[in-house]
């Protein structure tokens, strides 16, 4: 039994440790829990056609993205065209930060630039799929907004870390 | 097409139960802080993000559990500044995930990496708030 929900993956086991939460408490205050879960249960009902347009796009884009696409654009030689499929990918891809570390790892040993992988990594909000949760709690001004400013803040932080990285010695050790 | 369908269904499998956990953890956790919300978030142009940066940086998780939390926390009263960099540094910063960013990618990379995304969380925050005011 310990060994099967050693196995479970992190986002489920969390869930599991909530329901127990909810469980325990519900010996020290009933009505609060019933209250609290009835929330919850609202809140998840709201949300639900929201979830179901965010996995639809993220079908979408699966369908079209082709990873290997990706990764033959940001190599050390990618020029212009490696920024835009750096925030491109980082845009498309939608994966946990244990995917993703191992896979910039993985395009680094290929000749990725420290610029793109920052520009990859501080592009992850503006990931069209999710975008409708986005506006759905803020609101479309705001959405628009904000993933402008990330845009245009991922290309400094890219600059930035290509500097920091002394990126052109990299260039020329490669 | 069935490669993007299991693709699709994996990160279902991956997201959906982080989203119910976060969404029971809100709705038992916001009854008991709500009180407080308004005495901590000021409004403050400084505090707030800086407040919110620092409880974003903590995880570092698939965008859309931020904007789940982030959303519920601007409804209890959570000021719109504060939600804003969190959002933004949960997804741009991740301490818990150092080690795995550190073996990846390198020490001096994560370090610097992080500490900017970090900063940048916070004048992103302040810089969209203002923007919103002067357009809307």
């Amino acid at each position: 039994m310990i060994d099967k929900i050693k196995k479970l993956p992190g986002g489920v086991k969390f869930m599991l440790s909530m329901a127990v939460v909810y469980l325990i408490a519900i010996f020290v205050d009933k009505s609060f829990v019933l209250s609290s879960f009835n929330k919850f249960v609202q809140t998840l009902i709201e949300l639900l056609p929201i979830l179901v347009l965010v996995f639809g796009v993220i079908f979408i884009v699966n369908i079209f993205l082709n990873p290997e696409t990706i990764k033959k654009h940001l190599g050390h030689d990618s020029g212009l065209k490696g920024w835009f499929y750096a925030s491109l990918g980082s845009v498309l891809i939608v994966s946990p930060p244990y995917v993703i570390f191992p896979l910039l790892g993985q395009l680094k040993k290929h000749g990725m630039k420290y610029s793109l992988m920052a520009v990859f990594l501080g592009n992850r909000n503006v990931q069209p799929a999710f975008l409708p949760v986005m506006v759905y709690y803020f609101g479309l001004p705001f959405t628009v907004v904000i993933s402008v400013y990330i845009l245009i803040f991922s290309v400094l932080s890219g600059i930035v870390m290509g500097r920091v990285m002394e990126e052109n010695d990299l260039v020329k050790m490669a | 097409m069935k490669k993007a369908f299991q693709k699709t269904l994996e990160t279902l499998k991956i997201s959906l139960p982080i989203i119910i956990g976060i969404l029971m953890l809100i709705s038992i956790i916001n009854p008991l802080f709500e009180k407080y919300y308004p005495k901590i978030f000021t409004g403050n142009y400084f505090i707030d993000p800086l407040i919110g940066a620092v409880a974003g940086s903590i995880s570092f998780g698939i965008p859309i559990a931020s904007y789940v939390t982030g959303g519920e926390l601007l409804k209890e009263g959570v000021s719109l500044l504060a939600v804003t960099a969190f959002i933004l540094a949960w997804s741009t910063v991740g301490v818990m995930f150092m080690p795995l960013e550190i073996s990846n990618l390198g020490k001096k990379f994560a370090i610097w990496r992080n500490s900017l995304n970090f900063i940048s969380s916070i004048i992103i925050a302040i810089l969209t708030i203002i923007t919103l005011k002067i357009i809307l």
